[in-house]
């Protein structure tokens, strides 16, 4: 799945981001292939968790198009939509899991939605989601019951609760322990492989994008734009920009200029 | 300077201005501790001097004071800062709330839509809304509701009949403080307390409980799941509640005739059978039906003002706030004026 060949799976053209007459990003190109682990990266406040939103589904963009496949999600048929969003997944930064249910409900909610299967398979489906998350026994606790990292993982085991082709991820490592992290970049990883999953991160965590990140595209603030994208260590390696530079090596290449 | 560091800079400036200071030097030999108070008070005095051409030197100061005092010198006050927004006049504000008017509206009238195409997808068998939720909204909204319900609508009732017998006493009727009861209680009382019971112990908490899930996502996420929140969400409370309010309103308006029953027999000294008599022959099956139509309106705006405010609900815990309060005030606000629509349409078709 990787080369040329690879299909494109989300192609942003032309993005305009904002709020209002309030313009956060302009003129936003980029495309997701299919198989990518695919990162968005900038700095605080800078509209990455908004170009989330408006990937999928939850803001309309000011301008421009997202298109899934030959499918525009601006522009399309209920139905249509209704389809695109059978395929995605997205773990939100908190979890964002029901809270008035358990979390083996949380899980089979959208199962019993789109799914002909019966009650007890269903719950079992649920079960199994949950222990690919490392919640095994858990099922019948309460969101309001278990750890933020615990929800963390409640909510990526609900994100693949319908097998989606694409799953978001808005900051998947805030709130987690180095090693929690690291463990969810292994499993991310993991899916990806096994399951031929792309993936869309939000995230500024450097170990994360390179450990997993296989293209990305970053945003800058001070332009309002974007600066660059692709392979993440390609990306340190070719790009001009000092701005990148110095985000990729935590400030590191500001201070030792000349010297990389 | 004493004992303290002076809270302002006392008299010195017009001393700067006279012209007979040329520098400034600082003693500080005895200094042990200080904190940043002192740092303002010298940034301060720096200011001051600079702004009257002083020369200043501050070598006798902590040497980490001295730090501090060239970083609140580094950034001039406010760059790199976003101005702060002005104070805008009456006038600009006030065309600010009318301008305000439209795209609130227009918001109001989608969010009214978005619940009637809803209601036709529940028509058509298409809706997301899962019977349970229904069940568990009726459950909360109008079974728990019963004991202060009761307690409220009883006490009306007796306040009613308090408030007849002082003046129907002085012509020796106290018996039509039973039609006066129940009357005013089936009419138009039983309804209006119910409704406005309803807007604070449920509209509150619909919109606190939906805004709350606008600021966990718990929302979005249905969204990207496609499930809809207007069907999964909205349409269960705004069912349950127009169903309920109307029930609760028969129980109320029950309470509140047994309310005035207590004064009437026990206070007013009437014939227990004799009130009873008064009241079926005063109360007619028309009243009860009026006070229902009341009651499903009051039904329907308490629950709509608690989803509508509570889906657009800001992502902070301040809006929460602000949502569940607007819910109120506006329900109650709604409540009276469709009190006085439906009232004066009655009396059109003399009803």
């Amino acid at each position: 799945m990787n080369g040329a060949a690879a299909p494109s799976c989300i192609e942003v053209r032309d993005l305009t981001l904002g709020y209002g007459d309030f313009v956060l990003m302009r003129d936003l190109n980029f495309t997701v292939r299919r198989g990518d682990i695919f990162i968005i990266m900038g700095g605080s406040g800078c509209g990455k968790s908004t170009l989330l939103r408006v990937i999928m589904g939850l803001k309309a963009p000011v301008t421009g198009t997202v298109r899934y496949g030959e499918t525009d999600f601006w522009r399309c048929t209920e139905d249509e939509r209704q389809r695109l969003l059978r395929s995605i997944g997205v773990l939100f930064q908190g979890g964002a899991l029901w809270t008035s249910m358990t979390l083996a409900e949380n899980v089979a909610l959208p199962l019993s939605r789109y799914t002909t299967l019966n009650e007890g398979e269903i719950y079992e489906q649920a079960c199994l989601k949950l222990a690919l998350v490392g919640l095994a026994g858990f099922e019948a606790y309460y969101p309001s019951e278990i750890s933020g990292g615990m929800r963390k993982r409640a909510g990526l085991a609900r994100a693949l609760a319908l097998d989606p082709h694409i799953v978001f991820f808005d900051e998947p490592s805030a709130g987690l322990d180095p090693v929690s992290a690291r463990n969810l970049d292994a499993l991310i990883l993991q899916l990806r492989q096994s399951l031929d999953m792309t993936f869309v991160v939000v995230t500024h965590e450097l170990a994360s994008i390179f450990a997993i990140g296989n293209n990305s595209i970053f945003l800058n603030n001070t332009t309002r734009s974007s600066d660059g994208g692709g392979d993440p260590k390609e990306l340190l390696r070719n790009t001009n920009s000092a701005y990148i530079k110095n985000f990729l090596t935590r400030g590191a290449a500001g201070q030792e200029d000349g010297h990389a | 300077m004493g004992a303290g560091i002076p809270a302002d800079l006392g008299g010195l400036p017009s001393a700067f201005t006279d012209g007979r200071i040329s520098r400034i030097v600082y003693e500080a030999g005895d200094l042990k501790h200080w904190d940043t108070s002192l740092l303002a008070f010298v940034v301060r005095l720096e200011r001051a001097a600079k702004a009257h051409a002083l020369s200043i030197s501050r070598d006798a100061l902590p040497e980490g004071l001295q730090r501090l005092v060239d970083m609140a010198f580094a950034v001039p006050p406010g760059s790199g800062t976003k101005e702060r927004r002005s104070e805008d006049g009456l006038y600009v504000r006030l065309g600010g709330l009318v301008l305000d008017i439209p795209p609130r509206f227009a918001e109001l009238l989608r969010f009214q839509g978005a619940l009637v195409l809803s209601f036709w997808r529940l028509l058509r068998g298409k809706s997301d809304m899962r019977l349970e939720d229904l069940l568990r909204a009726a459950l909360e909204c109008g079974l728990h509701a019963l004991p202060i319900i009761m307690l409220t609508s009883t006490l009306f009732g007796m306040i009613l009949a308090f408030m007849g017998a002082v003046q129907l006493t002085r012509f020796g009727a106290q018996i039509y403080v039973a039609g006066l009861v129940g009357i005013g209680m089936l009419r138009v009382m039983g309804p209006v307390l119910v409704g406005v019971v309803m807007a604070g112990r449920t509209g509150a908490a619909y919109a606190a409980i939906i805004g709350t899930m606008q600021v966990d996502e718990e929302v979005d996420a249905l969204i990207t799941f496609g499930i809809s929140p207007m069907d999964y969400l909205v349409l269960p409370r705004v069912l349950a509640l127009s169903l309920m309010v109307p029930l609760l309103t028969l129980y109320a308006d029950l309470m509140g005739v047994a309310g005035g029953f207590l004064v009437g027999v026990f206070m007013l000294d009437l014939p227990a059978h004799a009130y009873y008599q008064a009241t079926i022959n005063a109360v007619e099956l028309r009243q009860l039906l009026v006070g229902l139509v009341y009651a499903t309106s009051y039904g329907v705006i308490v629950s709509l003002c608690g989803c509508y405010q509570g889906m657009r609900c800001g992502r902070s815990a301040e809006a929460v706030g602000k949502a569940a309060t607007s819910a109120v005030v506006s329900s109650i606000v709604c409540i009276i004026l469709a009190t006085a629509i439906i009232t004066i349409f009655c009396n059109l078709v003399q009803i």
